[in-house]
């Protein structure tokens, strides 16, 4: 038993947050929110190549697989560096993607018959929907090999930007318009979607949109059963990110609170500052080993209630650490011009994000007690 | 990085089964009574010899040299069977280590079996009237003397010391060294002469701790701990443990976690989210702080002052978690009872072991490096 990270896993960490040190973040999330993803685009091209979406997609789609734990200790620095962008939701449908093209091409042998639907009205980024008839034995429909293996490789480059809806929980695409691919499940069909009206988010850099559902890419309750762990997956990637945007309010809180003098000294002298600061730093601590707790169970059956416990107490923490950031930088922090008030919002639109802290202490009580 | 407990499982399958043939069917009476600290002196000795009282010493002490993760999984079990409070934990998890660690091959001897086997119970005496939070301000005065030295002053506040055997703490040795300066951290019998012990009703009026009065007490030069003129140092070392893991497991926190979740079960309303949430929550941080021990025990390097992380959380917890089991009880949540005694015992976790407002004061200047205020 070591529950640290080991050297690889740290120095993976340790690289992405130099390559985000050195990218200006503050300044790519404002112009994202402005509408001008360009910057964005291209850090995400960058973090592809540093292997982020590699953890998340299967090796014969260039990927290592899902790698739990790498893959929360990237979102943390995704969330320490504020980065714009769909990332959760991308990682959550190369998940998506992998089971139900996994069972495709199945293992059963004439399980499933191929169909092809409506092939003229594919879009090219959308290719056409395929879907898998079932027979009276096998599974109904699955989404068919073509698409996802378009798709996977993709993601796993960098060149593919998904996003997509799992309502309830989810029930907005973020940043669906500068996404190649857009998804969204509902019941047990798995659609394409179309992207709305944007909606505002506190969080200037998260553009919400909802759905207008296309075509069926797949049906059944495989469907169901992969949007659910593509869901834990989201989840456990928000929760992370969270953790790192509350580790960062609080350097960035102390460092504030070491220099800024009033009554001729620091106001880090004051008791009241350093307990709020304290406070934040003693849930921050416990939240990180949660998240870490929840990625080790990736794949078995209290993945998920542990990904909830993991993502109701990271929402609190960082939450609190953002009132705790807010509090001791008094009004510079209250301004839309000072590069950490865009962490305190994103604080708290994650809270809410991938299902709220009331959501998720729900989920854990009915595993807990059954339904 | 990986949590397989596997190594470990045939160690938890012996303890449960020992746990399940021998912890009494009924609780034992409060360790906080004449009567209950006699029972449970009686359990520590069980304990000791099926050799389960200090796992993780070595073996010549009593222990089984057990690792740090067999420790934890021990306390997981012990908690989870239900099985009693530790009398003998100030000795085991406070003096022990502080022995480990200054004491001499002839005090680990000497000292450490009768502590394994619950025949010496310890009594912690640091506190006085005038030194709470602020213990460098302590009085009470160690004068050398032919052999040894003589305690005089005061001591309050001592867990355990209305029936305990023995006590340990700083005196001041040296009255013209500065705050910190000029300590002795000493061993005495609380039956020695010259010493006056008065129990103090805690707020159930039970006598959980007691005032000491030292008048001459003498104490033989092997009984002191560490160098005469070093008790800041030795003290020192013995709060990491006490904010630390050691004095709360996490076991305890899991066992009463899921306590909770069976008392929801059984008492609780479906449409009471908010107390529902409550319940959630406790059981999150009971599994949080179980993670965060294997987190420890997983580093190389010296936790030091981030033990006063760990005491702010557990102390909250264990409060938190008592008051939603009250609440839940509803009318019956004042009734006395294994809740309530679990409430009463809690709510002293915020203050002693250093109260949580020095915890912060520590985190916020030695963990955080703010900068420190004028104080003396």
């Amino acid at each position: 038993m070591k529950f640290i990270l080991d050297a690889e896993q740290r120095l993976f960490g340790e690289t992405l947050d130099k390559l985000l040190a050195q990218a200006g973040t503050p300044a790519v999330a404002r112009d994202w929110a402005a509408g001008r993803p360009e910057p964005g685009l291209a850090l995400w091209r960058s973090l592809a190549e540093a292997g982020l979406f590699a953890v998340a997609v299967p090796e014969r789609a260039g990927g290592a697989g899902v790698l739990p734990v790498e893959l929360v200790t990237a979102f943390h620095e995704l969330g320490r560096h504020g980065v714009p962008g769909p990332y959760a939701e991308t990682v959550a449908a190369a998940v998506l993607l992998d089971r139900l093209s996994i069972l495709a091409e199945g293992p059963a042998e004439g399980a499933a018959a191929v169909r092809r639907s409506g092939a003229a009205e594919g879009t090219p980024d959308a290719p056409s929907s395929i879907v898998a008839e079932g027979t009276a034995d096998a599974p109904s429909s699955f989404l068919a090999e073509g698409r996802a293996e378009a798709w996977l490789p993709g993601i796993a480059e960098g060149t593919v930007v998904a996003s997509l809806a799992l309502p309830p929980l989810v029930p907005y695409a973020l940043d669906a318009d500068v996404a190649s691919v857009v998804l969204t499940v509902e019941g047990d069909e798995l659609r394409t979607a179309a992207p709305g009206q944007v909606r505002e988010s506190l969080d200037p850099a998260r553009r919400l949109f909802p759905v207008v559902p296309g075509d069926v890419l797949a049906a059944g309750p495989e469907v169901a059963s992969a949007a659910g762990e593509a869901r834990d997956l989201g989840t456990l990637a928000c929760a992370a990110q969270l953790v790192g945007v509350g580790r960062r309010l609080l350097e960035v809180s102390v460092d504030y609170a070491g220099t800024r003098r009033q009554f001729g000294r620091p106001i880090g002298e004051f008791q009241a500052v350093k307990h709020h600061l304290a406070n934040a730093l003693v849930e921050l601590e416990y939240a990180r080993p949660l998240v870490h707790g929840a990625a080790l169970a990736y794949g078995s059956p209290d993945f998920s209630h542990e990904v909830s416990a993991a993502k109701a107490m990271a929402s609190d923490a960082a939450y609190g650490a953002a009132r705790i950031a807010l509090q001791v930088h008094g009004a510079i922090g209250y301004t839309d011009e000072y590069d950490p008030s865009l962490l305190i919002r994103k604080a708290r639109a994650l809270r809410a994000a991938w299902g709220s802290p009331a959501d998720h202490r729900a989920r854990v009580m009915s595993a807990l007690t059954g339904p | 990085m990986d949590l397989d407990l596997s190594s470990v499982e045939p160690f938890r399958a012996e303890v449960r089964a020992w746990l399940r043939a021998h912890v009494p069917a009924a609780p034992l009476p409060s360790l906080e009574t004449k009567e209950g600290f006699a029972a449970h002196r009686a359990w520590e000795r069980r304990l000791h010899e099926a050799r389960l009282s200090v796992v993780s010493w070595p073996e010549e002490y009593g222990g089984r040299d057990a690792t740090p993760l067999e420790w934890l999984v021990f306390e997981e079990e012990y908690y989870a069977a239900g099985a009693p409070g530790r009398v003998g934990q100030n000795g085991i998890n406070l003096l022990a280590p502080t022995l480990f660690q200054h004491g001499t091959p002839e005090q680990l001897a000497r000292v450490l079996p009768p502590m394994a086997s619950g025949e010496v119970i310890w009594a912690q005496a640091w506190s006085e009237p005038g030194a709470g939070s602020d213990l460098a301000s302590l009085r009470a005065t160690a004068t050398r003397v032919a052999g040894g030295w003589r305690l005089n002053g005061q001591k309050t506040w001592s867990s355990r010391a209305a029936f305990a055997d023995r006590g340990f703490g700083p005196f001041r040795s040296d009255p013209e060294a500065g705050r910190h300066h000029g300590l002795t951290y000493l061993m005495f019998a609380l039956d020695a002469e010259g010493v006056t012990r008065r129990p103090i009703g805690r707020i159930d009026g039970k006598p959980a701790f007691a005032e000491l009065f030292f008048d001459d007490v003498f104490v033989p030069d092997h009984d002191v701990i560490g160098e005469p003129g070093s008790g800041w140092r030795v003290a020192m070392s013995t709060t990491g443990n006490e904010r630390g893991l050691t004095l709360r497991s996490p076991g305890r926190f899991l066992a009463a976690a899921d306590r909770l979740v069976e008392l929801w079960q059984a008492h609780g309303d479906p449409a009471d989210t908010a107390l529902r949430d409550r319940v959630a929550d406790a059981w999150i941080r009971a599994r949080a702080y179980r993670l965060k021990g294997f987190e420890t025990i997983s580093r190389t390097e010296d936790v030091g002052a981030e033990s006063s992380v760990n005491k702010i959380f557990w102390s909250e917890l264990d409060v938190a978690l008592h008051e939603t089991a009250l609440d839940l009880l509803g009318p019956d949540g004042e009734l006395a009872g294994e809740w309530l005694e679990g409430y009463v015992f809690s709510l002293a976790g915020p203050i002693y072991a250093g109260t949580n407002e020095i915890q912060r004061n520590v985190i916020a200047e030695r963990v955080l490096g703010l900068p420190r205020a004028g104080r003396p």
